[in-house]
Formats: structure tokens, C-alpha cells, sequence
């Protein structure tokens, strides 16, 4: 008798606040989470808002992927089996919240003021597989030509 | 709420006890500073204990067990960074209040070589370390102190000379884990840890404990004839600001707990002889000059520069050599901070004693966060 096929893989977000459509690859990944109506937003969801302390103001909101870079540090000494040096940036999206992001296409071994509102783009990929086997997507930056 | 006095003070050296166990190294400094007082464990009402990574452990029951068990009050804490600072507080609280006359505050941690704070764990699968940024603290103090580059053109070089300054300091201080000199050129050219901080811009993880006896004015006159009083203890965590969390704001729960602090102690920032501030990194350091109000904003480039922070200049900033040179074992600092200010005060700081020291400001953050400062005086 055939054995019964394993479970489907899931495709993972890596953080909540990031939403994999039905349809990814075809359809992007993006960030998401909930504006408050006294101006705050939030990445993902929230018990109440951390600004005003409403719970009822909430609507949800999907962020798009360009911003650019706030501050950066370049991480040299990390955890094992990470590859470093890597830029570990804060952006300010345009849609008015801020990530921390891995930003790609700067060269990490020359860190320069001139770094300070560059423009990025978000974009994903899968970064492991999961003890199930399912596929972990993340989000990255990498600077807009 | 009546006046406090620290009556009696102690700290091992900051560094790596091996052959000990953290309940010994804190029993040793609680006793050390019972002794200071002049007093004995049944003198105290009630203890508070800060630990940070066995604080589910009943440490400060288990303290108790080895130097006395009278069966009083014991409160364990962990804020984080500022777990000994937030144990200092309780205990001040606990006097001032006028619930109790003596309360004992002890910090210890022993963090053998643990290695880069928040690295443990951070293996798991869905960690987003180095993949979505860093929540490494030398990369997020790293990322504070490019926030002032951004703002107002500091350089590396100006972060380097904190380094530079606090083990200058720490060289002198017995208490300290280090006790050597880095040259600037030995600063910058140290292997990065997260730029702009290199090695010799972070602080070390270790051993150690401090404990300080607190007792209300009234009762502190039987006991000593120089009591230091607590002008000012506050705690702080941070308000919210659009970055946060994505990007930890160490600067706006600082500044408010230094508006409250100065406005508590009827002092300012002039009046100080001393500071000791949360320098966990050098980038934090100049942050905190601000923060302080011992300069202006977009001047703590200058003031560094200047040379103002060293002892004998306009305001001395961690004498002791600061978390950099001294040590960072957690639930002590905060406690040790307050052990060192008290020394100058008394005239009791040997070849590092600021002359004619008046006042001094205790400053710790824990990040996530909170912030403590305490304010003391003669």
C-alpha cells in the first residue's frame, strides 16, 4: 500500500508583520500591520495602540517595499554560521513606519555618511527551511539604481 | 517622602570568578557593605536583590541563607541593563516611603565569557539576525551612535576617544575587570565589532557584586558620621517614538528621567562633581553627554574633544573606568555605580578621587528599556 504523502510544505514569513500571498512567487510578499486613527502605525497587529492606547481605532494597512535608510551599523562579530560583515540598517519606509533590514549593493567594508538616505527596495527570498521542511522567507533591502 | 542615606557600601572586582558561585560573590559584598555600615543582617528590614540571568532563582532568598536568614522581605528583580539600579531604587523607595528604616540592596551576576549579548538562542530558525538587520547590542548601539553621526557629523575618532578615556580611567581603579591603557590608534585599529564600535568600544561581559546598606536620615545618624544622601532616584522606561522597536530610542527615556532627576535633587547639571553613566558602549557614552544636559545638543563631539569628561576636568565621566574598563556584569552594575559615588563623596576613592567631590550622578540603562538615575550627595 502506497504511504500517505507528507504533508504540504507551507512557504513561512520569517516576522509576522510580513504577509506571503497564496500565490507567491507570483504574487510579492509585503509588509503589513495597523494604523491607528491618532496618526501611529505599527508593523503587524496590535492589542492596542502603543501611541494613544485606543484598541478600537485600528485599521489595517499593507505597506509598500521603497524607503530609505535612516541609520546603519555594519555587524563584523555575530552568531555562528551567519556570513559577515553585513549592513544592518534601520529604514523608514515611505509609507511611515521603520524596519530593520539587511541592506545589499553597499560595500560593508567601506561604512560612509553618504549611506544616510539612500533609496531602497524591499524585496524576499527564501533564507532557510524550517525543522518541517518549510520554506522561511525573509525580507531584504537593496539600494534602487 | 523622608530623606535616605547610603550608609555603607562594597564591590568585589569586577571579573571572572571561576571557582565561585554567584550567591558566594554576592554574599561577600553584602557583607562587606554590612560591615561598612557599621551594622549586622539583623539590623535589615528588608533586601532587595537584582540579578539578571538566574533571576527566576530566588537569588536573593538564597543570599540570605548564606549571610542570615531573618525571614525579612526579599524582593528579586531583573530590569535588564539597569536590574541593580532598579534593586537600588526599591530599597530607596522602601526607606523613603517610611515602610522600613534599613534596607540592604544587593547586585551580582556572573556571566562567565558569554560572548555577544542576545547571540544565544538567536540560531533558531526564525531568528531574523543578520538577515533582517541586527538586535546584537553592539550593532544597535552601533546604529544610536550613527544616529548622532547623521545628526551632527560626529566621527568615529570622537567615540574612539571615550575608549580611550574610560580605560585611561580604569588603570587606576582596583575594582576594575581591565586595567590598561588603549591608545586612540589601538581603538580604531582594533577588529570591529559593529562598526563604528570596535573591540575596545565595548564592554566586557563578567563577574562580579556590589551591595549598599540604606537607612532613613534619622536612623543613618547612629550609624555614621558621613552619610551620603539620595538626592534624587528615578526610573524611567521609554515613551513611545514612531522607531521604536524597530530602531531602541535610548535617548528620550534618559533625557526625562534627567529633567525629573535634577528637578527632584533641586540640582543641575552644574552642580555635579561626577558622573557615572551606562557607557556600555563608547558610542552610548557621548550620547548620554546630551541626554544629561552636560553639554548641549550636537555638542558632545566637543566636549570630548575638549577633554572635559576626564578626572579633573569640567565634569568627570566614569572615574571608575565605566563599563568599558571596569565591567558590565549585569545585576552588579548598577549597584557598583552608586558604591563608587559614594567612595568620592567620603573621600574614599584613593588615586582616582575627584577632588572635592560634592555630588554625583548614577545613570544606567537596560534596553527594551529602562532607565534609572540616581542623583547623590554630601
Amino acid at each position: 500500500m502506497a504511504q500517505e504523502t507528507a504533508t504540504e510544505k507551507k512557504v513561512n514569513p520569517i516576522v509576522p508583520f510580513l504577509r506571503i500571498p497564496e500565490k507567491y512567487p507570483e504574487e510579492p510578499a509585503y509588509f503589513w500591520g495597523v494604523k491607528c486613527a491618532c496618526g501611529a502605525k505599527f508593523l503587524g497587529a496590535r492589542t492596542a495602540c502603543g501611541s494613544c492606547g485606543a484598541t478600537d481605532k485600528f485599521e489595517e494597512v499593507r505597506y509598500g517595499g521603497d524607503g530609505e535608510i535612516y541609520v546603519f551599523s555594519v555587524v563584523h562579530q555575530t552568531v555562528p554560521g551567519l556570513e559577515a560583515p553585513y549592513v544592518a540598517a534601520i529604514i523608514d519606509l515611505d509609507d511611515g513606519v521603520s524596519v530593520r533590514a539587511n541592506v545589499y549593493g553597499l560595500d560593508p567594508l567601506k561604512p560612509n555618511p553618504e549611506w544616510f538616505g539612500k533609496r531602497v527596495k524591499m524585496f524576499t527570498e527564501k533564507i532557510r527551511v524550517d525543522r518541517e521542511g518549510n520554506d522561511i522567507i525573509a525580507a531584504k533591502f537593496r539600494i534602487q539604481s | 517622602m523622608r530623606d535616605v542615606a547610603v550608609v555603607g557600601v562594597n564591590m568585589l572586582k569586577f571579573g571572572r570568578y571561576p571557582d565561585k558561585d554567584v550567591i558566594t560573590l554576592a554574599s561577600e559584598a553584602a557583607l562587606a557593605a554590612l560591615k561598612d555600615a557599621g551594622c549586622s543582617i539583623k539590623d535589615i528590614e528588608i533586601v532587595v536583590s537584582g540579578n539578571l540571568y538566574q533571576s527566576n532563582a530566588m537569588i536573593g532568598q538564597r543570599i540570605m541563607k548564606e549571610i542570615g536568614a531573618t525571614g525579612v522581605p526579599v524582593i528579586n528583580v531583573a530590569n535588564a541593563c539597569a536590574t541593580g539600579s532598579t534593586a537600588f531604587r526599591e530599597a530607596y523607595m522602601s526607606v523613603a516611603s517610611g515602610a522600613y528604616d534599613v534596607a540592604l540592596a544587593i547586585g551580582c551576576e556572573q556571566m562567565g565569557k558569554m560572548g555577544l549579548l542576545g547571540a544565544e538562542g538567536a540560531n533558531r530558525e526564525y531568528s531574523t539576525e543578520g538577515v533582517m538587520g541586527t538586535g546584537l547590542m553592539p550593532g544597535v548601539f552601533g546604529q544610536a551612535g550613527v544616529e548622532h553621526m547623521r545628526k551632527y557629523g560626529t566621527t568615529q575618532e570622537q567615540f574612539a576617544k571615550i575608549a580611550v578615556k574610560n580605560h585611561e580611567h580604569g588603570v587606576l581603579n582596583p575594582h576594575a575587570q581591565y586595567r590598561k591603557e588603549t591608545p586612540i590608534e589601538e581603538v580604531l585599529n582594533a577588529r570591529v565589532i559593529a562598526w563604528p564600535n570596535t573591540l575596545y568600544m565595548c564592554c566586557p561581559t563578567g563577574d562580579g557584586a556590589a551591595a549598599a546598606v540604606l537607612m532613613s536620615a534619622e536612623k543613618a545618624r547612629q550609624f555614621t558620621s558621613k552619610p551620603v544622601f539620595v538626592a534624587a532616584s528615578v526610573l524611567t522606561s521609554d515613551p513611545y517614538t514612531s522607531r521604536n522597536p524597530a530602531m531602541f530610542d535610548i535617548n528620550t527615556l534618559t533625557k526625562n528621567a534627567a529633567r525629573e532627576a535634577y528637578e527632584k535633587a533641586g540640582l543641575g547639571p552644574e552642580d555635579l562633581s561626577m558622573v557615572e553613566l551606562h557607557d556600555c558602549f563608547a558610542t552610548a557614552e557621548l550620547l548620554h553627554y546630551e541626554n544629561l544636559m552636560l553639554c548641549g545638543e550636537g555638542e558632545a563631539g566637543k566636549l570630548i574633544d575638549d577633554g572635559e569628561t576626564y578626572n579633573g576636568g569640567k565634569i568627570p565621566v566614569n572615574v571608575s573606568g565605566g563599563l568599558l574598563s571596569k565591567g558590565h556584569p549585569l545585576g552588579a552594575t548598577g549597584v557598583a555605580n552608586i558604591v563608587e559615588i559614594v567612595w568620592h563623596l567620603r573621600g574614599e576613592a584613593g588615586d582616582r578621587q575627584v577632588k572635592g567631590a560634592k555630588a554625583g550622578l548614577a545613570h544606567v540603562i537596560g534596553l527594551g528599556s529602562a532607565c534609572t538615575i540616581n542623583i547623590l550627595k554630601k
